[in-house]
Order: C-alpha cells, then structure tokens, then sequence
C-alpha cells in the first residue's frame, strides 16, 4: 500500500495557512457574500475535516486554496508562500469526478505529469497509481464504463500521482452509495496514513469527518465563519459505537443546528 | 433434453438428405436479370448505343450469379446470410433495368438524347474513361486542396474564436455576417482576383467548407465545461496544454458536425466552379457534354459523383467513428 510513498521521496506534506479570508460573488450587480473572516491554519501532514451546511461556502473555499480564484480579502499560503495560481503541489479532488471522458483511465490518471513534461521518468507512477486504487483492469476503459465508485477513485489516483503536498478533497464521496463511501473512505485513510500528504476535507457527513479527520472545523450558513473546531485524538481505525465518538457526533451536530439526535 | 436434441438431429438430417432450401429471391431476381441480358442482346436499338454487348454480357453474369446464389445461398453461411438482406433490392434492380432498356433503346418511347439506356452509359465510360479519369483527378486534386485547407483554417480560427475573447469580439460578428453568403455569391469576384481560376475554385471551396468548420468549431471550444479546464490546471496544465489536450478533443463532436456540412458544400461549390471556370473535372465535364447535348455523358458523369461523393462521406463517418470511440453511439 505504501507504493506511493516508497519509490518517491517527493511527497513533502505542506502547511496550509488561511488568513481573515473573506470572499463575495457579484450576481446581476448584487453582492453575495461568501465567506466571512475565516483564519485556520492547516499544519503539515494534518488532516482537518470542514463541515458546513449546503451552499455555505465550502467549495469556495476550497477553489481559493487551489488557487482557482483569488479571494476578495484576506491571503492564503502555503508552506508560507502566497497561493495565487493552481499548482500541482496542492490538489483538488472534485465532488463530480470530472474525468476527461476522452481519456482512457490511465491517461486520465496521467493527464498532470502529461502536463509537466514528466510523463517519460515518471510513466512507472501510473501503474503503480491504477493498482493502488485496484483499477489495473480498467487501465483502457473509458469514464463512460465506470461506476461512480471506480470514477472517483480514479479522480484519486489521479491527484495522488502528481505526490501533491496538500489534498484538498470536495465532498469527494458524497454522491456515492453508503458501501462504496465506506470503503473508499478506507482507502482514502489508508493513503494518507502511508503517504503522509496534508489533507484538507469538505464534507457534510458528519461521521466522516469523525472518522477520519484530526480536527474537524464547523463553518455557519453562508457568509460561512468558523463555529467551533474540535480535536479528535482517537486512534485508527475508529468505531461509530465509541462512546467518544457518540459524543461528539452529538456535540458537532448540535453546533449545526440539529439537536435530539 | 434428449428431446431437444433429437429435433435438432432430426432437421440435420432432413438437410442433408433432401435437397437444401431455395433462395427464391434470388431466383426471382436471376429472371429478371437474365430475361434483362435477352432483351439488351435480342432485341435491336432503335438507334444504335453501343455497348449493348456488353451490357448483356453483365447482366447475364449477375443473372447466373443470382442463379447459383439461388441455389447454394444455405451453404454459404454468414457470406450468405448477408448477401440475402439485398434480395429485395437486387430484384428491384432487375426490373429497373429491364424497364429502363426497354424503354429508351429498345422502343424508343424515352427518346434520345434525352434519356439514355443503361448501355448507353456504359458506352461513355468504355469510349471516354481515359478522359474521365483525367477529370476525376483534376476533381479530386480541386476538392482536395481546397476541402483541406478549408478545414484546417477553419478548425484554427474556430478553435481562437472559441478560446480567445479579444478574438471572438472582433472574429464573431465577421464571421456571422459573411457566414451564410453562399460561398457561390463570391465567384464572379474571385475569378477577378485571383491569378487563375484554379486558385479562385481552391479559394471557394476552402470558403464552403472553412466556414461551418469555424463556426462550428467556436461553438464547441466555447460551449466546453468549465470544470474540465479547473481539474486541468490544479494539475498544472498551461493554455497550450488546455487548448490542445482539453478544449479540442471536448468540442470535437462539434467540429465533426461542421465537417460533414462542409463536405456537403464543398462538393456543391466544386462543381459550379468548375462549370464555370475550369478546363478540366468532372463538373467542366458536366458543362461540356451538355453544351453538346450528350446527356448519356453527363447522367454516366453524375454517376461518378455519386459513388465518389458518398464514398468521401463513408470515410468521414469512418474517421469520426475512429476520433469518437469514447463517445456513446448515436450522435448524429
Ligand atoms: N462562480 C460563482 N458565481 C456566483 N455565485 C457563486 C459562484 N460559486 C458559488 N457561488 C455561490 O456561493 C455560495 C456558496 O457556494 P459553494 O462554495 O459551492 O457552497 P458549498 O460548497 O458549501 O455547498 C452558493 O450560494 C453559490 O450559489
Ligand atoms: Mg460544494
């Protein structure tokens, strides 16, 4: 499993600093905002879950780390520098797969180091990429012949080949069945336990956050700001039955509003 | 299932012991066929075509053909199975042909040089083919020449148009305005402008085929998902990358359907131009022969045409099959 890591000292996890970040869209010269102030700072090899309600700004967010857009207010860094355009150190995995559905999976999986100019030192990457997400078999498949599941691992393992230092995951599971989350969920901690990358991940599936994440941030109805933040210290691999874990469940759901659970 | 296999033994045997099934299409189509042969050969033209001999001769082979298919259609198998789908077109063709003969050659009722027997047509490509072959080449060096540079200034400029905004401003309005002039409109000017009339034809059917290639083309880069250009440049894709590697092969299906409109255009601009400006080519063939009111010439031309125009066409749908195979079937 540990494939990734083994053959390629590359992979240095980076920080992720957020600071007093606000944004707005104009719609039909009305001003919308966003994201309020938010501060939060990523340390490396950390990995911090965002939970929020629906359309309160976690996607922005997160296309302001990738350096997708630049924020209205406020500066975002990584490992200390500035983020002002998308680089393949820090990755976005999207809540649709969005694969290229003219590539083939292994040239989906190959499209960043296509891109770098690293595809003749590096083809050996991709290989090792489709086994770790157990595709070897659909290496010539097109996305058209993938189940959601195989897709987004495939999303995956594309950002994994590139040895990003920061993973930043949108709602990457939340389109799947309950089986296929659960397990690539498992992938997902496995990966980051071997490879040691900084992950960064917006959900609204509060027991995922619990299981995998470090620390779990709660954003507000949009503009989004920063409700609370909780330090999970449990060990891998966690249990829904924990009492720990019923009890913060119970606690983060009731910063979002929900009680009587 | 001892029954099921004995039924299926039971219909081998029956097979192979009494004679094998008849394939009664294509004896319906032999007669017709072959009763076609007897009036070409038998019966005397009421003006004389040539070829008649010929003709008799081919029909005559496909009657005996038909014949024999007639016959052994059962033991040909998938060979067979797929000749016998034309069974109802090859009888059609058969009656066509007899009708046609006896109408135009044989009584004279379809006068000539209006109409024509088939062995009439026959007749030009056996007097002329070393002509017709001239003219072929020049067409298809024309339409070539043309087609291909058309589309690819086409496909570039549609490609900018899509991507560039500076571009599409100054490109768009241009290009809507002069876009649906057909490219016929321009042709007493090109032939003023251009040192010969051969690179004005090239001119215009570039024109023809350039234009719903562009427009097309801009349609489809402009009309890409915005997320396939994100996912490209989180993972370091520069605007070479994303124009080459995401926006072309995004909008390809677009710039196909521009193709195949333009393949049509190019061959309608082709023949005018070549009527009106050329010294050789099919369509200055068309022109000439009809000048001399030798219409068995210009319907033997037309037939070229056709099998070649379709022929372009099938290869374009081989190469979009080919471009396309990531694509779910069913697109135009
Ligand atoms: N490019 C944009 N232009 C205008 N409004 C946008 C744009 N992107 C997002 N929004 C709006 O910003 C709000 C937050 O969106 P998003 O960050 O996607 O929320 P979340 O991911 O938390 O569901 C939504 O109301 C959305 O409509
Ligand atoms: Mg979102």
């Amino acid at each position: 499993m540990s494939v990734l890591a083994a053959t390629d000292g590359t992979t240095r996890a980076l920080s992720l600093d957020i600071r007093s970040v606000s944004h707005h869209y104009d719609i039909a010269g009305t001003r919308f905002d966003v994201l309020d102030d938010i501060s939060l700072s990523v340390a490396p090899g950390e990995f911090v879950a965002l939970l929020g309600p629906s359309g309160c700004g976690k996607s922005t967010l997160l296309r302001l780390a990738a350096g997708l857009e630049a924020p209205r207010r406020g500066v975002l860094l990584e490992d200390g520098d500035q983020i002002v355009t998308p680089d393949p150190s820090r990755l976005l995995v999207f809540q649709d797969p969005t694969l290229f559905p003219w590539r083939t999976v292994r040239k989906n999986i190959a499209t960043g180091l296509e891109a770098r100019g690293l595809l003749p030192q590096k083809a050996h990457r991709i290989d090792e990429a489709l086994s770790l997400v157990r595709l070897e078999d659909f290496a010539d498949a097109y996305p058209r012949q993938l189940s959601g599941g195989m897709a987004q691992r495939v999303a995956l393992a594309r950002a994994l080949v590139n040895d990003p230092g920061l993973l930043l995951l949108d709602e990457p599971f939340g389109k799947l069945d309950s089986l296929t989350r659960l397990s690539l969920q498992n992938e997902l901690l496995k990966l980051w336990q071997t490879t040691g990358f900084t992950a960064l991940l917006v959900t609204h599936d509060v027991e995922e956050a619990l299981l995998l994440a470090n620390r779990v941030v709660v954003l507000s109805d949009r503009p989004a700001r920063i409700l609370a933040e909780f330090n999970i210290v449990a060990d891998y691999p966690r249990h829904r039955d924990d009492p720990d874990f019923i009890r913060l469940r119970r606690e983060i759901l009731h910063e979002l509003g929900v009680q009587n659970v | 299932m001892s029954d099921l296999a004995q039924t299926a033994d039971g219909r081998v045997t029956a097979t192979s012991v009494t004679s094998p099934p008849i394939w009664y299409q294509g004896l319906v189509a032999s007669v017709f066929w072959l009763l076609t042969a007897a009036v070409t050969w038998g019966l005397p033209d009421v003006i004389p075509w040539g070829s008649a001999g010929l003709f008799a001769a081919i029909t005559a082979a496909g009657g005996i053909a038909l014949l024999t298919l007639g016959l052994t259609r059962y033991r040909l198998g998938g060979l067979g199975d797929r000749i016998a789908v034309w069974g109802p077109w090859l009888i059609a063709l058969g009656v066509w042909f007899l009708l046609w003969e006896f109408t135009t050659a044989k009584t004279g009722w379809l006068p000539k040089p209006f109409f024509s027997p088939p062995h009439g047509l026959l007749q030009v490509y056996v007097a002329d083919w070393s002509r017709l072959l001239v003219c072929i080449g020049y067409s298809l060096r024309l339409w070539g020449l043309g087609f291909f540079s058309g589309i690819s200034l086409g496909f570039v400029i549609g490609v900018a148009l899509g991507w560039s905004h500076r571009f599409n401003y100054w490109g768009m309005p241009i290009l809507k305005l002069i876009g649906p002039v057909p490219a016929t409109a321009w042709i007493p000017a090109t032939f003023f402008f251009f040192p010969t009339t051969f690179h004005a034809s090239i001119f215009l059917v570039a024109l023809s085929c350039g234009i719903p290639v562009a427009i097309q083309t801009a349609a489809g880069v402009s009309q890409v998902n915005r997320a396939y250009y994100d996912v490209a440049r989180t993972l370091g894709a520069n605007e070479r990358f994303l124009v080459l590697k995401v926006a072309v092969p995004a909008s390809l299906n677009h710039v196909f359907v521009g193709l195949f409109m333009g393949l049509y255009y190019s061959f309608a601009v082709l023949v005018v131009a070549e009527m009106l400006g050329a010294k050789y080519g099919l369509g200055w063939y068309i022109a000439f022969q009809s000048a001399y009111s030798a219409y068995a010439n210009v319907y033997a031309t037309i037939v070229i045409m056709a099998v070649l125009c379709s022929g372009i066409v099938k290869l374009l749908f081989v190469a979009r099959d080919r471009l396309l195979l990531w694509q779910e079937r069913g697109l135009i």
